[in-house]
């Protein structure tokens, strides 16, 4: 399936944090690979978007939004570092 | 950020359509008016939101293609079963009203700082960021020197043709590859870029080339990767893929 960088999804966090999120360095949870937000490989074809770690293909990220509720699953991250 | 600026780009913002620029038969340029806009940087995006009467809502990311400082301007490839594009590449007009929010991101851009040697590589409407960039850097930053490398089916599917040939008459390398058809007499590329074409085209390694590419996914994939064989390093190699298709 093909994806899309984590740039794709810098609307919806601009959005629901109100930061610029493509420029933090995430840690996945999985293999330790650091690297931006932007670099992670999104998913978007299913009913939310899906985003991988670019190395080992763990699942960092899952966000399902609908008129009213955003969820979000951070699970597969370590850390998120956000520079002020 | 000002808070102000932070809230303008968080918020749905009405723009007025000023302008349309057929680029090609199939791509569109849209130049719009944006009161509360902030201020971008190139090689940033927005995203369009079209609401149907009935309440459908349905938002897509666009790259912006003018530089910082000049009207928001996107291109638009009309996609066939588009949801969006084709609205916007084929109903709106010049009085229209667009809902944007904006701009976004800030890995895949360029500010004349950041220095160079600049090497850009596109396929499609993957040259819309760069195009941004190659603005900025004529009207600030000439002296930094600046590689093209553009991916097109065939001369006609090729944006913004003629600024281009007016860029390279003015010092920046423009290589074009035609892979579907070429004009008679074409002496140019005629096939996608492959490892060959990028090591023939690219910077040498040893001269740490700033390198952005932005296209489809599976071109963007094959570009990165060249040029991470070819010595770059990979913090060097910024990326944008936009989908199977150019979804945006």
């Amino acid at each position: 399936m093909e994806y899309v960088d984590g740039n794709a999804l810098g609307g919806t966090f601009l959005e629901l944090f109100g930061i610029e999120l493509t420029v933090a360095t995430v840690i996945c949870g999985g293999c330790g690979n650091t690297g931006e937000v932007a670099t992670m490989r999104v998913y978007l074809g299913g009913p939310g978007a899906v985003a991988r770690c670019p190395k080992c293909d763990n699942v960092l990220m899952k966000i399902v939004r609908s008129e009213t509720r955003t969820w979000l699953d951070l699970s597969g991250l370590r850390t998120l570092e956000i520079r002020h | 950020v000002a808070g102000t600026a932070v809230l303008g780009r968080l918020t749905w913002q009405i723009a007025d359509v000023v302008d349309t620029i057929d680029e090609t038969p199939r791509v569109r340029t849209i130049v719009v008016d944006a009161p509360a806009w902030p201020g971008h940087r190139a090689g940033q995006h927005l995203d369009v939101r079209l609401t149907a009467e009935d309440g459908y809502r349905a938002e897509r990311s666009y790259s912006i293609a003018s530089p910082p400082g000049e009207p928001v301007a996107i291109t638009v490839e009309v996609l066939e079963d588009g949801e969006v594009s084709p609205y916007l590449g084929q109903e709106l007009r010049e009085g229209d009203q667009l809902e944007l929010r904006g701009p976004i991101g800030g890995y895949f851009v360029w500010d004349p700082p950041q220095g160079g040697p600049l090497l850009l590589v596109g396929g499609g409407s993957g040259i819309v960021p760069l195009m941004a960039m190659l603005r900025l850097r004529a009207r600030e930053a000439e002296g930094i020197d600046a590689r093209l490398l553009y991916s097109s089916r065939s001369l006609e599917d090729v944006i913004y043709r003629d600024e281009l040939d007016r860029l390279a008459a003015m010092g920046v390398d423009v290589v074009h590859t035609l892979t579907r058809a070429q004009p008679p007499g074409w002496n140019g590329y005629a096939r996608r870029v492959d490892q060959q074409l990028l090591e023939e085209v690219a910077f040498p390694a040893e001269q740490s080339a700033l390198a952005f590419v932005c296209g489809p996914t599976s071109f963007v994939e094959t570009v990165a990767d060249g040029l991470v064989a070819l010595g770059y390093p990979p913090e060097r190699v910024k990326t944008e893929r936009f989908g199977p298709t150019g979804g945006r």
